[in-house]
């Protein structure tokens, strides 16, 4: 007898994967005064000991997106091809650079979080998935506050892109999504092979430079140019990109293999974490 | 809720060769294990009813604290599974997780947001973790400025503001003052009095005895013993003791109910000792301030440099009453041939108060059993003491007082 998969083994599979899911989600929920009260007090340790406290949240930001502008727009009059705005080449830095830092933000900490937390895994009993989320919520609310510095600048220079600006959300929640499976993916297997971080580290150096951040996606050779589609961040910089430079909605149909990726990631990060979850205490 | 089951748990590492190893065995999961198992714990098998306390003893690296550790669930074990009801509250580690720039309060908050509580719960209870800290204003100062004391005190109040259906205590006690100690041990009292499960691991004696009613020793890994406080202590005192091919042997006597350890290398033996009145013969009642001589005899039977002799008296709950040696006194006996015998006496006033007591007698050498054990008999002597001819009293020791009326 051949062994067969009903469709009711499919229909349960998939009731458990929900199961869990849901568990998960619950643990975090109970724990959601500890993951709002470490978001609140890693902000509060940043400046603890300074005299102008919250006030650097702002200025940092403010420091980077004047310095991207004035310098580049104003000092070397740095132009895209083919744009002719005083602010273009601004605007497209400061696109690519914020995604691309919520991106790195994310997984460089969450590929630290379990070896970071070390003794509060080893010590207590708590949602260990905790950890990524206040990690998300701490690089969104400092992507929060950057990216609202530079939406006030875009109205004031008069550079808003409209409507199109409302395509910014489903970008970041791909984006994050994608950030957050490859982070615990790569924070487990970094528990038991500390290469891992060493190894994305460099690796994410190379992969901002090869992705078009800095310089327009079209001085890339032709020949090049066929092979960046491996890329799964190249659609969704191009797509903030292209919302406040050209002030249009981002092609969507880019988006399908890193939104595929992302969930990828996810669902093998979760079971990579739920496998080893036990060992991973031990190895700490 | 409150109840602890342990079965058949066993905790083992994974011990690869090298690092590489690990990696095809991540790489090619089938195929042979590329590692080989460590075991720390083994066949652990014991469970605590709701509202009782259990003590365990073992020296370091006995897998005590890995024995906790499962049981709050941050290792997982290897084989067997812990049953576990209700709220757990564990001082593994007092002070975890505190960041020392943050005020105390802002701490507090934090490690209280750790065991699951909500902003405004640990609000309500605010002050009363102040108060039982007892640390003043420094709760306002940031904890890098506390000392180690304050914050456990702090840690302790925190972690032990809700009363847990099941407490776990590591230690952690030993540190803070005498004051706080007391405070703490309390508190713990007060919570078995409404029903909290206690699981305590602790090399302090009196603590085991004062709050536990039952206890299990663990040796390399494995459940030596479970008994009562009492006799597993002296077993694990006659443990400590053995180390080199000596034996331990516990003897259950039917009719009193007691269990008595003998223990020791076997070099000198005791072969009889007896609690004399004064006219030389054998007391089982004692009256309070009677002179009485404590009679230990002993037979050699291989060479020994030096021998001691030393005695403890002891109280009904197993507490220390008094106890000294012949290191002491100085009458260390040196070079002792085989089939010598000698014979002590130990003359003093039985200053106690009334009750049953047990004397155990040991035969070492230098001031303590812990280096050269040739026996170690707990209970090697149990007398009652009555009250005849004295004012009522109560406690432990005869200190009478001479009264007089001043105003």
């Amino acid at each position: 007898m051949a062994p067969l998969i009903s469709p009711s083994m499919g229909i349960l599979k998939l009731a458990l994967t929900f199961k869990l899911f849901f568990m998960i989600t619950k643990g975090i929920w109970t724990y959601r005064s500890f993951i709002l009260g470490s978001v609140k007090r890693e902000f509060q340790s940043k400046y603890r000991n300074s005299l102008l406290g919250g006030i650097w949240t702002v200025l940092n930001p403010l420091a980077m997106i004047l310095v991207y502008t004035v310098v580049f727009a104003q000092v070397m009059r740095t132009k895209l091809p083919g744009m002719d705005a005083t602010f273009s080449y601004s605007i497209y830095l400061c696109a690519g650079t914020f995604a691309w830092g919520l991106f790195a933000e994310i997984t460089n900490r969450t590929q630290n979080v379990f070896i970071d937390n070390a003794n509060l895994l080893k010590k207590l009993t708590f949602p260990r998935l905790c950890l990524p989320v206040i990690i998300v919520l701490n690089a969104g609310v400092n992507f929060f506050i950057v990216f609202s510095l530079f939406t006030m600048f875009l109205v004031i220079s008069g550079n808003f892109p409209g409507w199109p600006y409302l395509a910014i959300f489903p970008l970041l929640a791909i984006l994050i999504l994608f950030a957050i499976g490859l982070g615990v993916l790569l924070g487990v297997l970094n528990v038991f092979f500390r290469d891992v971080g060493q190894f994305f580290g460099i690796f994410l150096q190379f992969w901002f430079w090869l992705t078009p951040i800095v310089y327009p996606a079209n001085i890339i050779p032709e020949k090049i140019r066929s092979l960046m589609w491996v890329n799964p961040m190249l659609p969704l910089v191009e797509g903030f990109q292209v919302i406040f430079v050209q002030g249009q909605w981002p092609n969507w149909s880019s988006l399908w293999f890193v939104t595929l990726l992302a969930i990828l990631f996810c669902a093998l990060a979760l079971r990579l974490f739920r496998k080893n979850s036990a060992d991973m205490v031990d190895e700490l | 809720m409150g109840k602890i089951v342990v079965k058949g748990l066993g905790k083992a590492y994974k011990n690869y060769p090298s690092r590489w190893s690990r990696l095809w065995d991540w790489i090619i999961p089938w195929g042979p294990d590329r590692f080989t198992l460590k075991w720390v714990l083994q066949d652990i098998n014991f469970s605590v009813t709701p509202g009782e306390a259990l003590g365990i003893i073992g020296i370091n690296g006995a897998g005590k604290s890995t024995l906790l550790k499962m049981i709050v669930g941050t290792v997982s074990p290897t084989t067997g599974f812990v049953e576990i009801g209700g709220r757990v509250a564990a001082l593994l580690e007092l002070g975890i997780g505190f960041h020392s720039d943050f005020t105390g309060r802002q701490n507090a908050f934090m490690a209280g947001q750790l065991l699951g509580m909500s902003v405004p719960e640990i609000s309500q209870l605010m002050p009363e973790i102040e108060a039982f800290a007892e640390i003043g204003d420094y709760i306002d100062q940031p904890v890098r400025v506390y000392s180690s004391g304050m914050q456990m005190r702090l840690a302790f109040s925190v972690a032990t503001a809700r009363r847990p259906d099941v407490l776990i205590v590591d230690e952690a006690l030993s540190v803070g003052d005498a004051y706080f100690q007391h405070k703490s041990f309390n508190r713990i009292r007060e919570f078995r009095k409404l029903g909290t499960t206690l699981l305590i691991v602790s090399h302090d004696k009196s603590a085991i005895q004062a709050v536990c009613d039952k206890a299990i020793l663990l040796n390399s890994g494995k459940l030596q013993m479970e008994g009562k406080p009492e006799d597993v202590m002296d077993f694990y005192n006659a443990m400590l003791a053995d180390r080199e091919n000596a034996s331990i042997k516990q003897e259950h006597d039917e009719g009193s109910g007691l269990v008595q350890t003998v223990s020791g290398s076997g070099e000198v033996t005791i072969s009889k000792i007896a609690l004399c009145g004064a006219d030389g013969k054998d007391l089982e009642v004692v009256r309070v301030g009677q002179k009485v001589s404590l009679k230990i005899s002993a037979t050699c039977h291989m060479p020994v440099n030096e021998l001691v002799v030393g005695y403890l008296i002891k109280d009904r709950l197993g507490n220390n009453i008094f106890g000294t040696n012949t290191y002491y006194t100085n009458h260390i006996l040196e070079s002792l041939k085989p089939n010598e015998i000698f014979q002590f006496s130990f003359d003093f006033d039985a200053n106690l108060g009334p009750g049953s007591y047990s004397i155990s007698v040991a035969l070492h050498e230098r001031d303590n059993h812990i280096g050269k054990n040739y026996e170690w008999k707990d209970r090697a002597l149990i007398f009652n003491v009555i009250n005849i001819g004295h004012d009522e009293f109560i406690g432990v020791n005869w200190l009478p007082p001479t009264v007089k009326k001043l105003i």
